[in-house]
């Protein structure tokens, strides 16, 4: 099903004082869909929500919504509306009116006002909440008065901008189901920007990821994590081992030592690469069946899993696994073809 | 805790120079006799009745708080739009456009309204080019209008500090919230800017009105002897006629008078929801 797309970043460079923020980012959405920028700090994605809400405009670029240029449009008159980061709520006005701030200014009748207000509280879980003032609520009620107060006006595209980092880890986690719910109910286009990788896979339909101003990668969660694109990616997102290798040929490669069968083409004879593996995908095996052999020099408990680090010559392998080998035993580890991902050596990951 | 003993040096200073002289004045208003002599003291409102029953002080009260109302009023309408401009600029810039506002509180307060006297004078820069023009020189002096013009220009800064205090504080993504929800830069003003900055607007006010409904130096200066203010008849009293009972009767008056403003002007602001802040 192709949907249409929403908003359109053509080209869009930013720069402040000489220093390049974005680097010729080129980016659409499509209605109705979850999209994730995700990356570190300083990547570039909070600017780039700010270009799409019109807080900031671009050096270069435009920006376009449902095909007309809006580059120019103040953010007051864009279809768009923002939960911002540490929600900005006002202080002033107590739950009702804060949530009914941007119908006040359309000149919506009272009654009508009143009634979205109240639909939106029970949309948020928050019945009642209208006489409330902002500073008696907690983080995750701010959060909940914050995704109110946009989705009232009934945005096209909603931006949220590291909405869950001031909550703690539990109610992080609910909030994301909520949100998750609460996108699919409205059918409402989501742009979020966060630095967890967790969080995207978690509740994206596509996922963006952007380093040093650039997007690195844009795929499915799933695209994603499996075929990470680059070393940057494979590194960001979930844990990977990453070693040297040798493409031989088309479908065969060489690391620490051993000849491994894989699914990548199409490099040079004998290219140097660099070979990501998961660490739930390293097998655990007899010391004799496995294709490597190692020593267990640390084990770590984490919950579903143990997080074991093997030392095979000079290469430490990170392995997850339900099974717990003690330290100082020697296992055999195997990977099968599909898990050996395959990347060209580059210094500056470009696609 | 033991830093409470650090507070003793402070409620010393606070019940000597400020709890005991505010009792002896209340005592004094609410006593007479010969000012200079303790033993012929009696309890008596009789400084508090003259004040009521005579329609001059009571005029004089009343012209007195007109023109602190309407200077507070001249000084905000003046000094908010300034406070907000300078808001906006970047912070090196604001903090020179500032300090320009503050230096000439440097200056002696005594000398910088005698400025005013060479300006406005009968042979005054002003009148002198008037004159040169072939017009009669006008009555600039010894008339409201001065003693306004001396209360604006020297409690203007006392106004537009505060308000700009606030200004600067306010976290710039509110301003970007209501944007975001279709407010225009007015509408963001009048909404949300505006309203966080009350706190301000009535510590200025606080600020310019008490010092304006208590001055005896302006008006004494500018306004002449013809136009003297409640804060005049106190000076009198204590400087001229030696009734100490009738000044602090009078001091007594305008400070429960002041008392009774501030907590109208704070019951306004709460109502209006501002922040804390402010002198109450």
């Amino acid at each position: 099903m192709e949907r249409q797309h929403i908003v359109d970043l053509n080209n869009i460079s930013m720069e402040y004082g000489g220093v390049t923020v974005l680097d010729n980012i080129n980016l659409y959405i499509k209605e109705n869909e979850f999209l994730t920028l995700l990356g570190p700090s300083g990547c570039g994605k909070t600017t780039t929500l700010r270009i799409i809400g019109g807080f900031e405009k671009p050096t270069k670029g435009k920006v376009i919504f449902e095909g007309k240029d809006i580059t120019e449009v103040p953010p007051y008159q864009r279809q768009i509306n923002t939960v911002f980061q540490k929600y900005a709520l006002f202080p002033h006005l107590d739950v009702f009116d804060n949530i009914a701030f941007g119908l006040k200014i359309k000149k919506i009748p009272r009654n009508i006002i009143k009634e979205k207000v109240q639909e939106m509280l029970r949309l948020v879980n928050l019945q009642g909440f209208e006489k409330r003032s902002i500073e008696s609520l907690s983080g995750g009620q701010q959060q909940r008065i914050a995704i109110a107060r946009a989705l009232v006006n009934e945005p096209r595209v909603l931006l949220l901008d590291e909405p869950l980092g001031a909550l703690d880890l539990k109610l992080r986690k609910e909030m994301q189901n909520e949100l998750k719910n609460i996108q699919k109910r409205v059918g409402i286009t989501f742009i979020y920007v966060t630095h967890d990788q967790e969080e995207a896979l978690t509740m994206s339909d596509t996922i963006v990821v952007m380093d040093k101003g650039k997007i690195q990668q844009i795929g499915t969660p799933i695209d994603i994590y499996n075929e990470p694109k680059n070393a940057f990616v494979a590194k960001f997102i979930g844990e990977s081992n990453i070693v040297n290798g040798i493409m031989h040929e088309d479908y065969v490669v060489e690391f620490s030592g051993k000849i491994f069968k894989c699914v990548d083409k199409g490099f040079l004879k004998d290219e140097d690469v660099e070979v990501v593996i998961r660490p739930e995908d390293v097998d655990i095996v007899s010391p004799d069946k496995g294709m490597l052999k190692g020593i267990v020099t640390s084990v770590t408990f984490k919950g579903v899993h143990y997080e074991m680090i093997v030392k095979d010559k000079d290469i430490e392998w990170m392995i997850h696994s339900t099974i717990m080998k003690e330290v100082g035993t020697e296992i055999g580890m195997d990977i099968l073809p599909e898990n050996i991902h395959i990347m060209r050596k580059v210094t500056n990951h470009e696609i | 805790m033991k830093f409470k003993r650090f507070t003793i040096p402070y409620i010393l200073w606070l019940s000597l120079f400020i709890v005991i002289p505010l009792l002896l004045i209340v005592f004094y208003a609410l006593s007479s006799g010969d000012s200079q002599n303790f033993s012929t003291f009696e309890f008596s409102f009789a400084s508090l009745e003259r004040f009521f029953s005579s329609p001059v002080y009571i005029k004089v009260l009343i012209r007195s708080v007109r023109l602190a109302v309407v200077s507070t009023v001249i000084c905000l309408i003046l000094g908010y739009p300034i406070a907000y401009i300078i808001s906006k600029e970047n912070p090196k810039k604001r903090n020179v456009l500032i300090l320009m506002f503050v230096i000439p509180m440097w200056m002696n307060f005594l000398l910088r309204t005698y400025a005013w006297l060479t300006l406005l004078g009968k042979s005054g820069i002003i009148n002198s080019i008037i004159m040169k023009l072939g017009f009669q020189p006008l009555e600039l002096l010894y008339n409201d209008t001065a003693i306004l013009l001396g209360m604006v220009y020297n409690f203007l800064p006392f106004m537009v500090l505060p308000i700009f205090s606030v200004l600067t504080k306010i976290d710039f993504k509110l301003i970007e919230a209501a944007e975001d929800l279709g407010a225009n830069k007015i509408t963001t003003f009048r909404r949300v800017v505006f309203p966080l900055s009350l706190p301000g607007v009535m510590t200025g006010i606080s600020m310019v009105f008490i010092p304006a409904v208590s001055t005896f130096v302006i008006s004494d200066l500018l306004g002449g002897s013809k136009a003297s203010l409640i804060g005049n008849l106190i000076e009198q009293q204590f400087r001229y006629t030696g009734d100490w009972h009738f000044g602090s009767a009078m001091s007594i008056i305008l400070m429960v008078f002041i008392l009774i403003t501030m907590a109208l002007t704070s019951k306004f602001d709460k109502e209006k929801e501002g922040e804390g802040g402010g002198l109450w």
